[in-house]
């Protein structure tokens, strides 16, 4: 075989290569369009509808306007109890499932994560068929004997809440179920060893260390749940806006699109905040366990 | 955990059961109301499967089924070569910015409305018509971000040696990628495919956004969700049924294939 | 013995690390030589050269003559036998013996008579159908050793072939490393950190430390003439005290307990015997330096005369089998 000096491309550089088609496409269709909106934010609405290209912050001054605050705070509203009722159910079967033998955890676990892998609204839509007038629930009680008015339970703020406790507790089992599977069990009985109650070891060993997943499944829930905008519309009956009817709104219905930018802003900040605070929490308690497991 | 009284065993035995049945319950209604023969929710007149009948007939559905389809395909296609690309790529190399995981994780978390909005105000300002193909424009942004998120989960584990030495024994970068990493990898491309298959058929909000006015680019979800807002009706729980097993199907499918037939 | 390889004033630098640094020497056809040194001297590192994994910094790498330095590793006559064995795991371990015949493009007919011989050699043949994960860790070995023999390179790396293995089968397959050697008539450069090992198996040893070739020679020179102290305490067993500002040191077996008509003598205390099977080692404080010495007694000597722990002794050498170190 010939000696040959091939010119060897660098593993960096072939690296690169690979990334490019992607890191190309996610740029332009999700970066660019993104930055779009950004920009779009500091433009005017047109007269009609369209966008006056002359700088203006008056859309972020609108988004403190009573009206337009009213509805972040009834979305704020709605979103935290939700994921505050999702984070409780959630860790609550996570930590059922954490406490079954080894063997029968996965099955477990696939079947609480299951319903989370179909349509979303057709998850929403099995609501509608229970709570409708009609439907399931006031059947119930008619069987036991209830005769009165159907009571109204579709269209109401308590049906928006079920369904997004609905649509996301999946998720929440799952992020908390990681920490919880991955507790050293030696941990709770040297607590009830040291002679803590089950309580107190709860409370002062497994919760602290299972907060980054509580975190995750909650910051999840907030903030797919604030930008909502097909359970408030399915189970809300339109009756509730939350930002993210307000942003449909403004672009397929009162075309304000500048108005609707700063609104998805917003949300962008909202959750960024959050996952900012997250990734604080996660590193805290992953500092805490080191310095556990040094001491 | 460790061994725990009987009432405790029993309190969490009960936990499980509530919450199971809380996610099931609805689904199960859905389902056995798409076999009421008379169609109506409050009286059960026996079981038929003549709902799904009416669907086969119904030409918007259909069409709107044949159009999830072809998004779904073509989408998970270009998101299977590019995801699986892109993960290769981050996991050969040996420095990981954090610009870059930012990059690749954004549309996996991005709440769907911002991204339908802005891919909305980018086709128009661009003046770029719109239908079934910019829907796939749209879907392959998040299905490569997923894609890529379970390939890179197959590489973290993978051992890089068995392509160093392909290479050693005399052979070529693609003869190594095609007869070496490729079917090492090949359950987690495989699973990551059909989540994106699965993620994509069942998308709503961004096609919704970026189908365009025709009503011929209109996707299953799309149809569903103008289907829903007439009320309960027996077609819908029938069609809600079918795309619930594609969806469910698909993905116990991929959880099984990257169980790894071939994985240690 | 003409010469096979010449690496060339070779250095590597990872960032800060010099993992190799200004590294020049000779492997000669059908040598098995051995490339010694501790964890992180830079062993692997060469043998990535070697291979064509990693690219030097300085100096060349000539093999027959040819600077093959920047040639990747599919184009070279050279083979490396991984220190994971790095099998396919989706491959039979018929399939991983082919697999480089195959890249290589030959006629089927000689792919299958090729690897039916070599797996004949390593007596592998009943296991020609079973998967990497279906082996043990001797099986494994050999399926690595048989994917790389099987490709006849002019050059077979090997990186801490038997690394993996356990004590006893380590031992038998040291020899039979040898022997396969000798019949296949290839040149063999084996990695190792074991220097009994290296010892028993190569014609000629290079022994590393922090990235820079130390000495090179037979076994017996490198035991027997150390360069340095440092390959003094890393061959073998030895004995150091200073003396005059100047370290002096000698093996354990040139020590002579009861030192019956040797030049030098001093006198000491036992502190602990140890039997190893042939022969009997002492452990002697005196007052030459803090470490106590070791001797070694045959087993035959000490039965004529018993020592116990406890006794005071004397020992002595003769100067001409002590090294003396000014490093
Ligand atoms: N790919 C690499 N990147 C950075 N440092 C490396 C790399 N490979 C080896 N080194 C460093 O080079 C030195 C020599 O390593 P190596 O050749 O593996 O030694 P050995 O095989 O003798 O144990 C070590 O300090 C090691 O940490
Ligand atoms: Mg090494």
């Amino acid at each position: 075989m010939p000696a040959e000096v091939v010119r060897v491309i660098p593993q960096k550089t072939r690296s690169t290569v690979l990334m490019v088609p992607a890191l190309a496409w996610l740029t332009a269709l999700m970066v660019v369009p993104c930055g779009l909106i950004l920009a779009l934010a500091f433009f005017r609405r047109g007269i009609y509808g369209g966008i006056e290209y002359t700088f203006t912050l008056e859309n972020f001054a609108l988004l403190l306007d009573p009206l337009y605050a009213g509805i972040f705070l009834t979305s704020a509203r709605i979103a935290g109890l939700a994921t505050l009722i999702a984070v409780v159910v959630g860790y609550a079967a996570a930590y059922a499932i954490a406490a079954a033998p080894r063997n029968r955890q996965p099955i477990l676990l696939f079947f609480a994560i299951l319903p989370f892998w179909s349509n979303y609204l057709i998850r929403t839509y099995a609501w509608i068929v229970l709570l409708n007038r009609e439907g399931l629930i006031t059947q119930g009680l008619r069987l036991l004997g209830y005769e009165g008015e159907p009571p109204s339970m579709l269209y109401t703020e308590g049906a928006v809440i079920v369904g997004l406790v609905y649509n996301y507790l999946p998720f929440v089992i799952l992020a908390c179920y990681a920490p919880l599977s991955r507790l050293n069990p030696e941990l709770a009985e040297a607590s009830s060893d040291l002679g803590a109650s089950a309580f107190t070891t709860f409370r002062r060993v497994i919760l602290p260390m299972t907060i980054p997943g509580i975190a995750a499944g909650a910051v999840f829930v907030f903030v797919l749940s604030i930008g909502n905008f097909i359970t408030p519309a399915l189970l809300g009956g339109g009756r509730f806006q939350m930002i993210g009817n307000l942003v449909y709104a403004q672009f397929l219905t009162a075309n304000d699109w500048p108005f609707g930018a700063a609104l998805s802003m917003a949300l962008i900040a909202i959750m960024l905040g959050l996952l900012t605070l997250q990734a604080m929490v996660a590193e805290k308690t992953a500092g805490e366990t080191r310095e556990q497991s040094d001491g | 955990m460790a061994e725990r009284s009987a009432a405790s065993r029993r309190s969490l035995t009960a936990v499980l059961v509530l919450v199971l049945s809380f996610l099931y319950i609805p689904i199960a209604v859905l389902v056995a109301l798409s076999f009421n023969e008379g169609g109506l929710p409050t009286v059960w007149t026996g079981i038929s499967v003549k709902w799904y009948g009416a669907l086969f007939s119904n030409r918007d559905i259909l069409s709107a089924a044949f159009n999830t389809l072809i998004v779904a395909l073509i989408s998970t296609t270009i998101a299977t070569v590019l995801g699986t690309l892109l993960a290769l790529g981050i996991e050969t190399r040996r420095r990981k910015g954090r610009a870059l995981e930012a990059l690749v994780f954004a549309p996996m978390i991005i709440p769907d409305i911002v991204l339908a909005i802005a891919l909305l105000s980018f086709f128009s300002l661009l003046k770029f018509p719109m239908g079934l193909h910019t829907i796939i424009l749209s879907h392959v942004v998040f299905n490569l971000a997923f894609v890529s998120a379970v390939v890179r989960a197959k590489l973290k584990s993978f051992d890089w040696s068995v392509t160093e030495a392909s290479a050693d024994l005399g052979a070529s970068a693609v003869t190594t990628f095609r007869r070496v990493t490729l079917p090492l990898i090949a359950p987690a491309v495989i699973a990551g495919a059909l989540l994106a298959f699965t993620l994509s058929v069942d998308e709503f909000i961004i096609a919704f956004f970026t189908s365009g006015a025709g009503r011929s680019s209109t996707t299953l979800p799309m149809q569903i969700f103008a289907m829903i807002r007439f009320g309960v009706t027996p077609e819908i729980n029938a069609l809600a049924t079918l795309v619930m097993v594609v969806s469910v199907t698909a993905l116990a499918l991929s959880q099984r294939i990257n169980k790894g037939i071939v994985a240690p | 013995m003409s010469t096979l390889l010449s690496v060339d004033h070779v250095t590597k630098r990872f960032g800060a690390v010099t993992a190799v640094d200004a590294v020049s020497l000779d492997v000669k056809e059908n040598e098995f030589f051995a490339l010694l040194g501790p964890s992180g001297s830079g062993k692997t590192t060469v043998l990535r050269m070697l291979a064509g994994f990693e690219i030097p910094e300085e100096g060349r790498i000539l093999l027959d003559g040819k600077d093959i330095s920047r040639v990747p590793p599919n184009r070279r006559p050279v083979n490396l036998m991984f220190q994971s064995y790095a099998l396919f795991p989706h491959m039979t371990v018929a399939g991983n013996i082919a697999y480089g015949l195959e890249v290589e493009g030959l006629p089927r007919p000689e792919i299958t008579s090729r690897v039916g011989e070599i797996m004949e050699i390593t007596e592998l043949a009943p296991f020609a159908r079973r998967k990497p994960d279906q082996l043990s860790g001797g099986q494994r070995q050999r399926v690595a050793l048989a994917r790389a023999l099987v490709k006849r390179p002019r050059l077979l790396l090997l990186d801490e072939p038997l690394g993996a293995l356990d004590k006893k089968l380590r031992a038998a397959m040291q020899l039979e490393l040898k022997r396969l050697q000798h019949d296949v008539g290839i040149t063999f450069v084996i990695v190792t950190h074991d220097q009994e090992e290296a010892l028993v198996m190569a014609d000629r040893v290079a022994i590393l430390q922090d990235g820079r070739l130390v000495q090179c020679g037979t076994p017996h020179e490198v035991y027997e003439h150390p360069a340095n102290r440092f390959t003094a305490n890393f061959i073998g067993v030895m004995n150091f005290f200073d003396e005059n500002g100047r370290t002096v040191a000698i093996r354990p077996e040139r020590l002579r307990v009861f030192a019956e008509g040797t030049e030098r003598r001093i006198e000491g205390t036992v502190i602990a015997t140890a039997y190893h099977g042939l022969d009997l080692q002492l452990h002697v404080r005196t007052d030459l330096s803090s470490e106590p010495f070791v001797v070694r007694l045959t087993a035959e000597a000490a039965d004529r005369r018993p020592v116990a722990e406890g006794d005071t002794i004397p020992i002595g050498w003769n100067t001409s089998d002590t090294r003396i170190f000014t490093d």
